[in-house]
């Protein structure tokens, strides 16, 4: 199998990393201590999520009287938080259907992350259609199921129904296409998990996988059509919500432009919130070898094009609006009118953030600049927003009868349900970045040898290769009374032995089996079973005492084991047991 | 017929390949192959015929397809035909356009989930399932082969040690 990959392309793991070093880096986020920022962003997620659920049970108690709504203004920050959500829940689908058909290897630093977020968005985007019901409790008849009214059904000319349709299934086939994913990763974290209510937790959550070979064909094959499947649903999904808009008869919303500009506005949006996202993920996790510049610049390449393409249907909105001549054209929400009216200050947001700030990003310096990047991202997270508002107040603030025209503000219950979706996401991502393997490990490890710095810089130029050392094999037999008969060197000289022993406990301490635990020395790379049983023998047992051998001790070691000399300081036992001792 | 295996460890997913292709070269069975990540070219290898699962996706379609137009006709020409706004409710050919959306999305819904829902019964995957990969470090960095034995036994070890194998095991089929 060849590992070739063109070396102007750059590599997108970075690190001089091996397979078990890609293990250690994605368990440690869950082996290891949360700190002190961890729980601080989660117990401020956590009020500001409260907060929202006492809004929406304000809501639901008292009726959507609550909200800032009014006779003209019937639709505001429900429906412009729902496209929003759903918009954001566009990225990750993108990343791990579109990109996984065209073959782009960078997409597996990111996928699983940014798939939890489509999931996490899609859930407050649900909310809002629920709530917004006002009376919740008959949110089934939205379903088509027979109901007290004599089976009433439901409408399937509608666009509100479609999205029923549409949503449900896109995040039925998300959560699976996630968890399907999920599963091998699951699975090193349950063979790696120490704690037996770790164990057990995963060993659920990973349904048994073994990386059978079979399975691993079905695996992919089923990854590849998923994707097939994923990549019209994600674009469905965000042209049926373009139809609640572009189906009706309010002037600015019947728009044929609607669903292509939706979609694409959908990949802008979701793109950003990946971004916000996961450099403050990659710094806090220590993923920087994962999700490198080369990611950040892909996505923003992304941003760049989409955020083109969003800009190009403003254009148009605005000409079209001012060519027709039609003084209704002019209450829409891009127009002369939207521009210098009441709403100017939301129409120039909307103009600032998504279509001038990014430009920025034609700059390669800019583009490939974390910094920056993050800023940006934040703009047209805002810029987002705003384009869902303009659309839907901007437009239902003027129409036919000018005495009608009026403005909308929105109550603290509007302000706490969208404070508290934006408290609901952060708890479940925050959630997810501790107990979830955050990247993709099983698809990495496989593009390692491709895209790894290490194996990169070795195949361009083949005289830093360093000569492996010939490993001989380690032979056990498994006798019927299934005692392990161990075909090796006999080990010379007793007693000399005995006094290596001791000197080498010395310096490592000595394990008192009443008050320590064992460790599973088999974690660390290079100790086997037959090597954990002799370190048994000489009395090491733990984490603590390996990580304390310098080159005098693995010398000592070697001379008592007399197998595998240099071994030891070749897979770097101490600094490994260091990591795991944590 | 002996009931024994050998478990040959490597450390390497090329070296693994060969040593698959060796070994089937030399005429052994091999049992199974347990490996961290999708090694590209192993099923082939190992002579595991393709999956089928794609076809299954493509039938579980048609029968989303199917069930959804049964699904729409029932409700909304036949059982209960609404006037909405003058659209033509008693035929289901001229009201299908506004239908498009609802059996796109079922046709997806049904080939997504059924072929996923087969590819976990197959690989007998789900919930409570206990692992059976022999190895706790074959999840990590290290490729499990799993060799029948047959009366063959130091010819497989000397062909195992041959192939860079980094550890042998011989073991009790469980």
């Amino acid at each position: 199998m060849g590992h070739y990959e063109a070396p102007i392309r750059e590599p997108i793991i970075t690190g001089d990393k091996s397979y078990h070093d890609i293990t250690l880096d994605v368990a440690a986020p869950i082996e290891g201590k949360a700190n002190k920022s961890w729980y601080i962003a989660f117990t401020i997620a956590l009020i500001a999520f409260l907060w929202g659920i006492g809004s929406i049970a304000y809501t639901i108690g008292t009726g959507i009287g609550v909200w800032g709504l009014n006779n003209r203004i019937n639709w505001a920050w429900d429906i412009t938080n729902f496209v929003w959500w759903v918009g954001i829940g566009h990225a990750g689908t993108l990343i791990s259907a579109v990109l996984l058909l065209f073959r782009q290897k960078w997409r597996m630093g990111i996928n699983r992350s940014a798939e939890a977020m489509t999931i996490f968005a899609v859930f407050q985007a649900g909310l809002f259609p629920l709530i917004h019901m006002g009376r919740i409790w008959n949110g089934f008849y939205t379903l088509p199921v027979p109901n007290p009214l004599g089976s009433l059904w439901v409408n399937f000319n509608s666009p509100l129904l479609w999205d029923v349709f549409a949503i449900s299934t896109y995040l039925s086939v998300s959560l699976v296409f996630w968890w399907t994913g999920l599963l091998p990763d699951f699975a090193m974290i349950r063979d790696r998990a120490t704690k037996p209510f770790q164990k057990k937790i995963y060993s659920l959550v990973s349904f048994g996988w073994s990386g059978k070979a079979k399975d691993w064909q079905r695996f992919e094959e089923v990854s590849l059509v998923l994707a097939g499947l994923a990549t019209p649903l994600v674009l469905s999904v965000h042209t049926i919500v373009s139809f609640d808009f572009a189906t009706s008869v309010i002037p600015g919303w019947h728009s044929t432009v609607y669903p292509p500009y939706f979609v694409a506005g959908a990949v802008f949006s979701g793109f950003a919130m990946v971004q916000t996202l996961l450099l403050i993920m990659r710094k806090v996790s220590n993923l920087e070898d994962y999700i490198t510049r080369v990611h950040v610049e892909n996505m923003n390449k992304v941003i760049l094009v989409t955020g083109g393409i969003v800009t190009v249907a403003y254009l148009s909105e605005l000409f079209v609006g001012w060519y027709t001549g039609s003084s209704y054209e002019d209450f829409v929400y891009l127009s002369v009118g939207a521009a210098t009216g009441p709403y100017w200050w939301a129409f120039w947001s909307l103009i600032i953030c998504n279509s001038i700030i990014p430009q920025l990003f034609w700059f390669k310096k800019i583009r490939r600049n974390y910094i920056w990047t993050f800023i940006i991202a934040i703009f047209i997270n805002i810029g987002m927003w705003f384009e869902r508002f303009d659309i839907i107040v901007i437009n239902l603030s003027r129409g036919h009868l000018p005495s009608s025209w009026t403005q909308f503000s929105p109550t603290f219950v509007d302000i706490g349900i969208f404070v508290g979706t934006i408290g609901f996401f952060f708890v479940l991502f925050l959630l997810y970045a501790r107990t979830f393997p955050v990247i993709a490990q099983a698809e990495v490890k496989s593009i390692l040898k491709s895209s790894g710095n290490n194996f990169k810089r070795e195949r361009d130029n083949p005289s830093t290769v360093k000569t492996e050392v010939k490993k001989e094999p380690i032979i056990i037999k498994e006798e019927i009374v299934k005692e392990e008969k161990i075909v090796e060197k006999p080990i010379v000289d007793v007693d000399d032995k005995q006094a290596k022993t001791n000197s080498l406990l010395e310096s490592l301490g000595t394990f008192d089996a009443s008050k320590d635990t064992a460790d599973n020395l088999k974690k660390i790379s290079g100790i086997g079973p037959v090597m954990e049983k002799t370190l048994n023998q000489i009395g090491i047992y733990t984490f603590a005492q390996v990580s304390k051998m310098t080159n005098k001790e693995y010398d000592l070691l070697d001379s008592i084991t007399g197998s595998f000399p240099g071994r030891a300081q070749r897979d770097d036992w101490a600094g490994q047991a260091n990591k795991l001792k944590s | 017929m002996s009931s024994k295996v050998i478990h040959a460890l490597y450390d390497d997913d090329d070296v693994l390949l060969n040593a698959v292709k060796e070994v089937r070269a030399a005429h052994h069975h091999i049992d199974e192959v347990y490996t961290p990540f999708p090694v590209h070219g192993l099923d082939k290898a190992m002579g595991i015929p393709p999956t089928r699962l794609a076809i299954m996706a493509f039938i579980f379609g048609v029968m989303g397809l199917a069930f959804s137009i049964w699904f729409l006709n029932n409700i909304m020409i036949v059982d209960w035909p609404q006037n909405i706004g003058g659209k033509p409710s008693f035929s289901f050919l001229e009201n299908m356009p506004a239908f498009v959306p609802v059996m796109f999305e079922m046709t997806v819904f049904f080939s997504a989930h059924l072929m996923v829902i087969t590819f976990y019964m197959r690989s007998k995957i789900w919930p409570f399932q206990t692992a059976d990969n022999p190895d706790p470090r074959t999840t990590d960095d290290k490729f499990l082969m799993e060799v029948a034995v047959d009366g063959n036994e130091d010819a497989i070890i000397a062909l195992l040690e041959k192939t860079g194998a980094e550890e042998i095991s011989v073991k009790e089929k469980h």
